[in-house]
């Protein structure tokens, strides 16, 4: 069982969030907006405090947030915020001031994606992935 | 020199406008659309529209050959990796940051960002130094060099008043590097003699501030 902290709980953030806490995993969400502690709720049958999740109201940036999501503490971080400036600023964060063993950060842009990739962040693009099933559908036109 | 600026605000515009009438070539980029066509009325050629982290936007305003990198938009997160990006992928030799949110510089610091200007820093530098009853103004850190340059005004009753500058004994570590008096700045000389009123710019190691700020006040009630 490991430790994750996961900041930006959107459409991606929350879905990997609630699959992790169902794998067994300790699982903490750090969020700005309100909302997203509803969307964490929404499909299961209890609350996500009561199916054993954490949730913090708070910036990513804000170091008496990420602290209090655990981050001190954290295994794994994912930066799936809908900025990308503040995911790779977080998770370059995490990995090199709080020396969280794993870091995963999801950029839109493909170009930066790759060349942080190159600088040894764990990038993971859904632009490119978009990219290549389009052109995968289109073979067949 | 060539300088590219992210960030066409008012610090950005007004660095670009003074940049180029020192002659230097200048390219700002600014994402906001109509705000670049507001100064684009004025700087013309010299400002481009894009996202400044964005990286075909960096390599079109010529990133690759870049002397100087400026981010000075209101965003910490953009400014951080707009340096990033210029000084480990595009290798360009000199950055200034902006930080917005003073309590952001430490992430700057622990990413390599440096320097970073934060507006709020140098003023609140400014109160801390005017409050005092002495006249000290810290006008400069040169943190990496391990220096401090300070600024002071000699005060009636000031005990180096009359002295000739190699007889003020300054503590190791301390030098006047230049007087202003009258309005005017020069570089004084060994037999220079201080006057009331001069406004005295030392270089001085950190921690020696306060001695110094002390050699040089009003020690009239102590010669009475």
């Amino acid at each position: 069982m490991s430790f994750i902290l996961i900041v930006g709980a959107g459409r991606v953030g929350s879905s990997v969030a609630r699959a992790m806490l169902a794998a067994g995993h300790e699982v903490s969400v750090l969020d700005e907006d309100p909302l997203s502690h509803e969307r964490l709720d929404s499909g299961m049958d209890t609350t996500w405090e009561d199916a054993g999740g954490r949730f913090t109201l708070g910036h990513g940036l804000e170091i008496d947030a990420l602290r209090e999501a655990g981050i001190e503490e954290a295994d794994v971080f994912i930066a799936s915020t809908d900025g990308d400036n503040t995911n790779l600023t977080i998770s370059q964060i995490a990995a090199k001031h709080y020396q969280v063993p794993r870091v995963i950060v999801r950029v839109m842009d493909p170009a930066r994606a790759e060349w942080y990739a190159e600088q040894g962040l764990h990038t993971i693009c859904p632009t490119s992935y978009a990219i290549e099933m389009f052109e995968r559908a289109l073979e067949e036109v | 020199m060539y300088v590219v600026i992210a960030g066409a605000g008012k610090v950005g515009w007004n660095l670009a406008r003074e940049l180029i009438s020192k002659r230097h070539e200048v390219t700002v980029i600014e994402s906001d659309r109509s705000r670049y066509l507001t100064v684009e009325q004025e700087l013309e050629h010299a400002i481009q529209y894009g996202d400044a982290t964005e990286l075909w936007v960096l390599e079109r305003a010529g990133i690759n050959r870049a002397d100087l990198t400026i981010a000075v938009t209101g965003d910490d997160e953009d400014n951080l990796l707009i340096c990033q990006l210029a000084k480990e992928k595009y290798l360009c030799e000199r950055i200034i940051a902006r930080v917005n949110n003073p309590r952001n510089r430490q992430y700057f610091e622990l990413l390599g960002i440096q320097p970073a200007v934060s507006a709020t820093d140098l003023i609140l530098r400014l109160i801390e130094h005017e409050v005092p009853s002495y006249g000290t103004v810290h006008l400069l850190d040169l943190r990496d060099e391990q220096l401090e340059i300070i600024e002071l005004e000699v005060p009636e009753g000031s005990g180096v008043i009359g002295t000739r500058i190699a007889d003020v004994n300054l503590p190791d570590g301390s030098l006047i590097i230049s007087i202003l008096r009258e309005g005017r700045g020069f570089v004084p000389k060994a037999d220079t003699v201080i006057e009331k009123g001069d406004e005295v710019l030392l270089v001085l190691d950190p921690g020696l501030e306060e001695r110094i700020t002390e050699q040089f006040a009003s020690n009239r009630s102590e010669a009475a």
